[in-house]
């Protein structure tokens, strides 16, 4: 047979992506705002989880969770003591969430119960970046203890948030981490996001990032 | 590392629109891979050959066509983006974070008999 070129023009991603979108609109309807925290591991998604899941509870939402790892669920343990609903997606090797798992760890959850959905994904800065989980944001963790070049070496990411927090600010001064140095590098590779020097530990920054998330909450609404 | 995930998605889909054309294999796969996309173009190469084993696509030639990252500028229209850490426009210095290309990861074509 003489050999043919078919045009074919298909995202290699075009399932997640219809999944995704599947979802935001489920999100929408049932009035649950989703955030997606990313990271490399040990920035410290799950602390602040923790505390953003306890603060928020505190004035009155209703948070939630579905928290990824490799394997184990000592996150999702450490989350529900916050009071919130949260469960565990082990992916077994898979490097990042994708949206058909997000989709499958949803079942016997009325999304019209929570005001919040927080995605934590798995710990990893470049593959997170590619899959949509139907988020209406995407928040990236840069910690005081990965150096101030970190948005430089890892652009696809950050390009891609909306948001960003600098994690473990209380440990800024011994980690000799310059602020402004990071905060140039982020807006270099992505222009006007918003960045929040927080420290879960002590609280410090907490009172800025639960006032955005409500207030980008309820501009979706 | 969803390289080879997304070697395995590439398989499927190529398969897909070969078997509809009632081809008998697929020879070439011209794929699009944004500069923003995410993927390695070497992990990529490699899960390539490993998915395609025992299918359509065994022995394929695999032609990677790069997409460069684009901006656009409010003063100055679209331009490519020089480097992946200053996201400025090229004419003015302006920063700009809207992105016209270099996110695709897409099946263009294939080539098959």
């Amino acid at each position: 047979m003489t050999p043919r070129i078919l045009e074919v023009r298909r995202g290699l991603l075009k399932k997640n992506d219809e999944i995704a979108a599947g979802l935001r609109a489920e999100f929408a309807a049932a009035g649950a705002f989703v955030v997606n925290l990313v990271s490399g591991p040990g920035t410290g998604k799950t602390l602040l989880l923790e505390k953003t899941l306890a603060a928020l509870r505190a004035i009155g939402r209703r948070p939630a969770a579905l928290v990824g790892d490799l394997e184990t669920d000592n996150d999702a343990v450490r989350l529900a003591r916050s009071g919130a609903p949260v469960r565990q997606i082990n992916t077994h090797g898979i490097c990042h969430l994708e949206a058909d798992m997000v989709g499958r760890h949803l079942s016997g959850w009325a999304l019209a119960d929570f005001d919040y959905l927080f995605l934590e994904n798995v710990g990893n800065l470049v593959c997170t970046a590619s899959y949509d989980l139907g988020e209406s944001l995407r928040v990236v963790l840069l910690s005081v203890t990965e150096g101030e070049d970190k948005p430089l070496k890892y652009p696809t990411l950050f390009n891609t948030a909306d948001a960003a927090v600098i994690a473990k600010w209380d440990l800024a001064a011994a980690c000799e981490f310059d602020p402004a140095a990071a905060e140039r590098n982020v807006h270099a590779v992505r222009p006007g996001l918003p960045i929040f020097r927080l420290s879960a530990k002590t609280g410090e920054g907490l009172g800025e990032w639960l006032a955005y998330l409500e207030s980008r909450r309820l501009s979706e609404g | 590392m969803h390289e080879l995930s997304l070697a395995v998605q590439l398989v499927q889909a190529a398969e897909e629109v070969a078997r509809a054309a009632d081809a008998k294999r697929v020879t070439a796969v011209v794929l699009r891979v944004g500069a923003l996309s995410g993927v390695a173009e070497d992990a990529l190469r490699f899960a390539f050959d490993v998915a395609t084993a025992d299918t359509l696509l065994a022995g394929a030639n695999l032609d990677i066509r790069s997409v460069p990252v684009t901006v656009h500028c409010r003063r100055c229209g679209v331009a490519e983006l020089p480097s992946l850490q200053l996201f400025r426009c090229p004419r003015c210095d302006t920063p700009t974070a809207d992105v016209r290309s270099g996110r695709e990861l897409e099946l263009e074509s294939i080539e098959v008999e």
